[in-house]
């Protein structure tokens, strides 16, 4: 499963790193503590957070995630986006909170046996 | 050059969770048994008990530096510092703008009382001051910085409310005068696993919100007086001016 049919199947919105939509995914992990996504998600992972810093990217990159999910309309920082660009990780948005995202995407995952 | 003790981050009984024996004058006496001549006074997302603090210091010999807590976007704790009265009251403008408006309840987080020298009180805050202001760090540090602040991440050893619990590590780019560590861990403890840090001053101070925890770790500045522009000076190591914390 790519990160290109996440973004059709729960309509969201791209904001950046269009390059990386053929991602695998292999999984998700939900976390607002970036140290906590650092020590925990793994390779292959959508990560589904509120933070927009551009920390995120070097995370998401470090571990090599297969693109971000924001919440509840957050859009990423100025500087989110331009790194994202560059790593070619996703960040990708949407209106739903956090409970609502996770639990879909987790329904879908399993439902494809991704999980 | 003289060398002077500095706790840098404690709270007053306007910070809910700051016990209510904290008032100026408890405060500023354990400061003084303590030994400590230069005492930060940070309440949660507010600076209005510095005045009162400072009122009482002066008779007491004991050096206010005035300023707060602030709690950023990502729920990052950091210290912001001001010179004078000016900067202060538009530094608390700009945090006015920025808290969200969240009633406190009393017997939940506790008491949030501006007070004057006399401890009387002359104003209860309404809005939870410890929530998160809705700006990034950097854009607080920038505001620090153009009201010639000083900026300063808190704890940032600590699992909660720290720059790295709350971003991984330290955003390369931040534009910071210190770095602060809690009383629980030692200087050369932390850096063996965030050596990316090692060139940075570090303060370390108590995050007292009870007076028997106030000057109970500290840190020595080498400077010629207690004043802002030799503390600024002394963070920069300028002219042979240092910082110290216990290795």
């Amino acid at each position: 499963m790519k990160v290109s049919d996440i973004v059709d199947k729960f309509n969201l919105e791209v904001f950046s790193g269009k390059s990386g939509l053929d991602r695998e995914v292999k999984g998700g992990y939900v976390s607002d503590l970036l140290s906590d996504v650092m020590g925990n998600s793994r390779e292959g992972q959508i990560w589904i957070t509120l933070q927009t810093h551009k920390n995120v990217m070097a995370i998401a990159s470090l571990k090599d995630l297969a693109a971000v999910i924001l919440v509840k309309g957050f859009k990423p920082n100025d500087d989110t986006a331009e790194q994202s660009e560059i790593e070619g990780v996703p960040v990708l948005g949407t209106k739903e909170n956090t409970f609502e995202m996770s639990g879909k995407l987790f329904q879908y995952l399993t439902n494809n046996e991704i999980i | 050059m003289k060398l002077f003790k500095a706790d840098l981050h404690t709270h007053t009984v306007l910070s809910p969770c700051g016990d209510l024996e904290m008032s100026p004058l408890n405060i500023v006496q354990q400061a003084k048994n303590k030994g400590v001549d230069i005492l930060g006074i940070t309440d949660h997302n507010t600076t209005k008990n510095c005045k009162a603090l400072e009122e009482v210091a002066e008779k007491h010999d004991l050096f206010i530096l005035k300023g707060a807590e602030v709690n950023t976007k990502e729920e990052v704790h950091c210290l912001a510092f001001f010179e004078k009265d000016d900067e202060l009251f538009e530094f608390q403008q700009y945090i006015d703008i920025h808290l969200p408006k969240i009633k406190n309840d009393i017997k939940k987080f506790g008491y949030q009382v501006v007070v004057d020298q006399n401890e009387n009180i002359i104003e209860q805050v309404d809005w939870l001051l410890i929530s998160a202001l809705d700006v990034t760090i950097e854009q607080i540090e920038e505001k620090v910085h153009e009201l010639n602040g000083l900026f300063i991440p808190a704890h940032i050893d600590r699992s909660r409310y720290s720059v790295i619990s709350q971003l991984g590590f330290v955003p390369n780019d931040l534009n910071f005068d210190a770095l602060e560590l809690s009383k629980f861990i030692a200087k050369n403890k932390f850096l063996q696993e965030n050596n990316y840090l090692a060139d940075y001053t570090f303060i370390q101070s108590s995050d007292a919100h009870f007076v028997d925890n106030i000057g109970e770790i500290t840190t020595s500045f080498l400077m010629q007086e207690r004043s802002f522009i030799e503390i600024r000076k002394a963070l920069k190591s300028e002219n042979h001016r240092k910082v110290l914390v216990n290795e």
